[in-house]
């Protein structure tokens, strides 16, 4: 039960400071903060690792390899593609 | 190193971890700074899963290398390989994986938590519960979303008899799969295997959910859904961090959930509608005709040659460009009308509204495609105060979000919608195709002002016309 409650307190604090960084990002990076959050909700990898190492079935250990693998794709995916955005927005100026 | 030390120390990098993601999503506030931002964001995953690496727990690491190997393979490809109109499906494929993801490791947990033979505590049940039905409804709804975005399905709304009632139905049998999860975790006379059965059903009851709440929703709706299941996939990713005491996932899961929530409000505002308006139908579905009256209104057309005179001597210009505009292909055409424009003097703007591509922030990726300069591009705020002072006002591939209906008739679907009011502009030129009204079928108010001006055609074609007509125009003067 100590265990929930803090979890849930790190749950709602992230949850403000979420609201708080996301609200000032300008409708120009809306796509962008998109697939950065793809990116970022890759994390799942994290927890992926934990039980596809430390599982003993092989089912158990298939599902988490997938999740793995499917993570992983969002992770790279998601960072790559946002960079590539990001590169094409440009600032006024003599050469562009 | 003890195990303790080892545990202190990747829970020491998932904080440092969690630090970056928030100081890496912080920098987007800039476009200046924002391509920084995302390689701290970035470091911070490398970190975190390095940190993971280490965990004693792991032993097998050969499955392991060749899921993060394969999946660093494909995602580096897809993120070459898209279109950038094509970054609404892209997003919504993403966020169906990462509910995927997530459904799959709260299953895998569950597995591993009967193989090891302990108990199961209550809280842990609840997440593993929570995880699988939302992951799983990201899904499937996700997918339906890309499909439809992509042209793939069919992108309007696709109304079964009884829907509503159907996913009534499939959301309790959700419901209760997943009570009946938890009670089967807490209670020791249920076999491992018959608890399994019932996260297999709980999977399946929430994909078909995912599909339910996805199909009724036509294609100008689905920035809203793709925002949404953006918001999903993070809470998902949240749960399957509580099932599994992780706190670098309940935090990346709160902000990426917190995003996709903002995102949805600042979209649904957008289009005057509430989510649950969307969910449950509204006028994005309906081919209603709602014209006032349906006599034909006086209007003015003008060809090329006048629209470019009009152009080449003003002062100001404003674009209100639509996803029309991306339809059309014609961004680095009006990027080129754009600077001939400029180097007569003339000060160039883009107005954008929210919901002008097919996913939040979608055209302002375009124009930054076609090398138009983010300073030039103007939020809906900023476009209706940069108005006031505008010679004219250039309308392209964009209908209702420019209808003054949206002020001035309490009886329109659109009334109280936030527009750019290029009515405030001296004049007003509209590329279009016809007189045909928009997705909302409502007759558009703008097209028959004094000061506006119709230019039929197809938008590319027009503006390769503009463009060598003001070039004639510049030379000769």
């Amino acid at each position: 039960m100590e265990e929930l409650i803090t979890a849930l307190t790190i749950f709602a604090l992230a949850t403000f400071v979420g609201y708080f960084v996301i609200t000032k990002v300008p409708p120009t990076l809306h796509t962008p903060l998109m697939s950065g959050t793809n990116a970022i909700s890759g994390i799942v990898v994290v927890g992926a690792l934990v039980v596809a190492g430390a599982s003993e079935s092989g089912l158990s250990q298939a599902m988490a390899i997938a999740a793995v693998l499917l993570a992983a794709i969002n992770v790279f995916g998601g960072f790559l593609v946002t960079d590539r955005m990001l590169q094409m927005f440009r600032r006024e100026g003599p050469g562009g | 190193m003890s195990d303790q030390d080892v545990i202190n120390l990747i829970n020491f990098c998932y904080l440092v971890a969690a630090a970056l993601f928030i100081w890496g999503m912080a920098q987007l506030r800039r476009p200046s700074t924002a391509r920084k931002g995302n390689w701290v964001a970035a470091v911070g995953m490398f970190i975190a899963v390095v940190a993971t690496l280490f965990d004693r727990e792991i032993v097998s690491y050969e499955w392991i290398a060749a899921g993060i190997v394969v999946g660093a393979i494909i995602g580096a490809f897809l993120a070459r390989r898209v279109q950038m109109t094509e970054m609404p499906e892209m997003v919504a494929v993403f966020n169906g994986f990462g509910g995927a993801a997530s459904a799959l490791l709260a299953g895998g947990e569950l597995k591993r938590l009967y193989d090891s033979g302990g108990s199961i505590d209550s809280d842990v049940g609840v997440t593993i519960a929570l995880g699988t039905a939302i992951g799983a409804v990201t899904l499937t709804g996700s997918v339906v979303a890309a499909g439809k975005l992509h042209g793939t399905l069919n992108s309007n709304p696709i109304l079964l008899p009884a829907r509503n009632i159907l996913s009534a139905l499939i959301a309790v049998a959700v419901l209760a799969l997943g009570g009946l999860l938890i009670w089967a975790t807490q209670d020791d006379s249920v076999s491992q295997e018959s608890a399994m059965l019932i996260f297999v059903g709980l999977a399946a009851a929430a994909l078909l959910l995912g599909v339910l709440v996805s199909i009724p929703i036509g294609g100008a709706d689905m920035p809203v859904l793709v925002a949404l299941f953006n918001s999903y996939s993070g809470l998902a990713a949240a749960a399957a961090g509580f099932a599994i005491d992780n706190d670098v996932l309940i935090i990346a899961g709160a902000l990426v959930g917190a995003s996709g929530l903002i995102l949805t409000s600042i979209m649904t505002k957008a289009m005057n509608r509430s989510v649950i308006n969307v969910m449950f139908g509204g006028f994005g579905q309906s081919g209603a005709d709602v014209t006032s009256g349906g006599e034909a209104r006086p209007y003015r057309s003008v060809n090329a040659e006048d629209a470019a005179t009009m152009l080449a001597y003003a002062q100001s210009v404003v674009f209100v460009t639509g996803y029309g505009l991306a339809v059309a292909q014609a961004q680095h055409d009006l990027k080129a009308l754009a600077d001939l424009l400029a180097k007569g003097g003339c000060e160039v703007k883009y107005g954008i509204h929210p919901v002008a591509g097919r996913m939040p922030g979608h055209m302002n990726v375009l124009l930054a495609e076609a090398d138009v300069p983010y300073d030039q591009l103007l939020d809906l705020d900023e476009a209706n105060r940069q108005l006031d002072n505008t010679e004219i006002a250039m309308v392209i591939g964009a209908n209702d979000v420019v209808n003054p209906q949206a002020h001035s008739n309490p009886g329109s679907p659109i009334y109280g919608m936030p527009i750019i009011d290029v009515d405030k502009a001296q004049s007003v030129v509209v590329m279009k195709r016809s007189m045909a009204s928009g997705f909302s079928g409502i007759d558009n108010d703008l097209f028959y002002l004094d000061q506006t001006s119709m230019l039929f055609g197809d938008a590319k074609k027009s503006l390769k016309s503009l463009v060598s007509e003001v070039d004639e125009i510049q030379k000769s003067g």
